[in-house]
């Protein structure tokens, strides 16, 4: 009995403890410059590279525009933060605290997705008011921004894991990570319409199961079987919650 | 603090290996509770890689240690529950205010939102920066920001407290004060584990000290049975009016193990100092000089150290 008390006392306190950690990185790291460039400025300048000038419908580009905002703010908070508190000097006394790292890292987890899902709101409004784009499937929209954005939140705390003398770095190697995977993921283009060797590699991409959701709920074909996309985002993000214990553990103590 | 008081920190075999580097290799000791508890030892000596095995930064290659009874490889949560550790090179986080600076360590720490609140505005207040409370914590000097990490780590209420370098490069009144609250601390009962490089520091505050080289413990006992141990590291201090003699005549005065000058000053090394203090007299007198100064001295802290992290060195060489 005083074990399962223990035990659940153990889980509450690891629990309150990452919601802490959400609230701190809020409070922190949300107005950043790192994070307002490559999580707002990047795809606003994308989309309008992508689409002025050229004779594409609106309604075509909305569910692409929504899946690429939820790519760059979600993953935008978590490269950030780790090698930010190291070079701040406060990531050895938060990793000295009786929090585990599980309940940091979850935490990180929950900061970029907690920012991804939210900021994800602006382009659907902008493209529900201003275009004739319509969501017809509320439920797979909602699914496809959820996980996605877990997903992604997930890549970004993956990528902060590597000691770096400064947070720049690790910036630039996630972005080396996003943007590659961003044009082989059908955000510009349907995968359908990708050339063969770029078809081949969108599943590898977390952005192309959020995207073909997001794409289905404004009523739109999706690439995939529709079973596939959450079955696949979850497996991303168990995947890379694995990696991000793993390597965060591996170089917790380097460069303090 | 008594040798009957419960054993708050025991540390076995601890090792840590980086690749083909032992940076601590078979650490051993205990503190006690209500000890302040210094250690000390040169650069890489092996210093800040046991305070991080034992405060969870570090996982150790070999051996253990128990805090409060938790060991730190299989109840590592339990064991930083109560613990705080106030690192040499941490920061406060800058753009938070002081305040809530303090309330996320108590938040980090699970303390209920009125005790934190209550007990931080203590804490701010006894370290003089309740008025600066909702400043951001970038405004503070060094000085102040290091009672601000103090006041965050206290907030926690720790049974054990790590100190790393608590008062390196501070001025003086901050360092004093730093000094004050924490002989405070342990009076009111929390145990201090004091790394430092100051050995005037050590000497006055610590109750024991365990010295630290290449990895190994060299010394652990209070510092003036370390010194005491120290005997031939006794001397006598004398300084004739008109310059020194030859070194020769009082190098053979009974009981002079051997003489050094420095200044004019002359320092003759000896196990009984009173002894040849007596004989430094007479044959003064005998040669009819004037002896301007003429005193006793025991190593200090400084000395032992050096004596046993030499000593070491010298093993090694070997």
């Amino acid at each position: 009995m005083s074990t399962h008390v223990e035990t659940h006392s153990t889980w509450q306190r690891q629990a309150h403890g990452m919601l802490v950690i959400i609230k701190k990185n809020a409070l922190l790291y949300y107005l950043k410059p790192p994070v307002l460039i490559f999580g707002i400025l990047f795809p606003v300048f994308f989309f309008l590279a992508f689409k002025m000038g050229r004779p594409i419908a609106a309604t075509n580009v909305v569910p692409g525009m929504i899946a690429m905002a939820l790519w760059f703010t979600a993953s935008a908070v978590g490269p950030l933060v780790t090698p930010w508190e190291r070079q701040a000097r406060t990531y050895e006394r938060l990793i000295s605290t009786p929090l585990s790292l599980s309940s940091i890292i979850l935490g990180d987890i929950g900061s970029g997705l907690i920012f991804g899902g939210c900021l994800s709101i602006v382009p659907i409004i902008i493209g529900l008011a201003f275009t004739d784009a319509a969501v017809t499937a509320l439920g797979l929209l909602v699914l496809g921004i959820v996980l996605g954005a877990l997903s992604f939140a997930t890549l970004g705390v993956l990528l902060a894991a590597p000691p770096a003398a400064s947070p720049s770095n690790i910036m630039l190697l996630s972005n080396l990570v996003r943007l590659p995977l961003l044009f082989v993921s059908g955000v510009f283009l349907p995968i359908a319409e990708m050339p063969g060797w770029a078809q081949w590699v969108a599943p590898i991409s977390p952005l192309s199961y959020a995207g073909d959701l997001i794409r289905a709920g404004f009523g739109q074909a999706p690439y995939f079987p529709l079973w596939l996309s959450p079955v696949m985002l979850i497996v991303f993000t168990a995947a890379l919650i694995a990696g991000a214990h793993k390597f965060h553990r591996r170089w917790r103590a380097k460069g303090l | 603090m008594s040798t009957d008081s419960p054993v708050v920190i025991d540390v076995r075999g601890l090792v840590k290996q980086f690749g083909s580097l032992t940076a601590v290799n078979g650490v051993e000791f205990d503190i006690r509770r209500n000890e302040i508890f210094g250690f000390l030892g040169p650069n890489g000596a092996g210093k800040t890689t046991t305070v991080r095995m034992l405060t969870g930064v570090l996982e150790p290659t070999d051996g253990t240690a128990t805090i409060q009874g938790h060991d730190i490889r299989t109840e590592a949560l339990l064991s930083r529950a109560h613990l705080a550790s106030v690192p040499e090179e941490a920061n406060v986080y800058l753009d938070l205010s002081l305040w809530q600076n303090v309330m996320l360590m108590g938040q980090l720490y699970g303390v209920p939102r009125e005790e934190r609140r209550r007990h931080g505005a203590e804490l701010l207040d006894a370290m003089g920066l309740l008025d600066r409370k909702k400043q951001k914590a970038r405004t503070l000097s060094k000085g102040l920001r290091q009672r601000l990490l103090l006041c965050t780590a206290l907030v926690t209420r720790p049974e054990v407290l790590f100190l790393d370098e608590p008062t390196s490069g501070l001025d003086v009144q901050s360092a004093r004060l730093i000094r004050e609250i924490v002989r405070d601390l342990n009076q009111n009962g929390i145990t201090i584990f004091l790394t430092t490089h100051n050995m005037d520091e050590a000497e006055q505050m610590c109750s024991r000290v365990a010295i630290i080289s290449q990895g190994e413990i060299a010394a652990i006992d209070k510092p003036a049975r370390l010194r005491s141990a120290m005997r031939s590291s006794q001397y006598v201090e004398v300084e004739f009016e008109n310059g020194p003699p030859e070194a020769a005549a009082l190098g053979g005065l009974p009981g002079v193990l051997r003489v050094q000058s420095d200044a004019g000053r002359t320092h003759l090394y000896s196990e009984q100092p009173g002894r040849v203090a007596g004989e430094v007299a007479v044959f003064a007198r005998d040669r009819g000089l004037g002896i301007a100064h003429l005193s006793t001295c025991r190593p200090s802290l400084e000395d032992v150290f050096l004596h046993f992290t030499g000593e070491l060195k010298e093993e090694a060489a070997r």
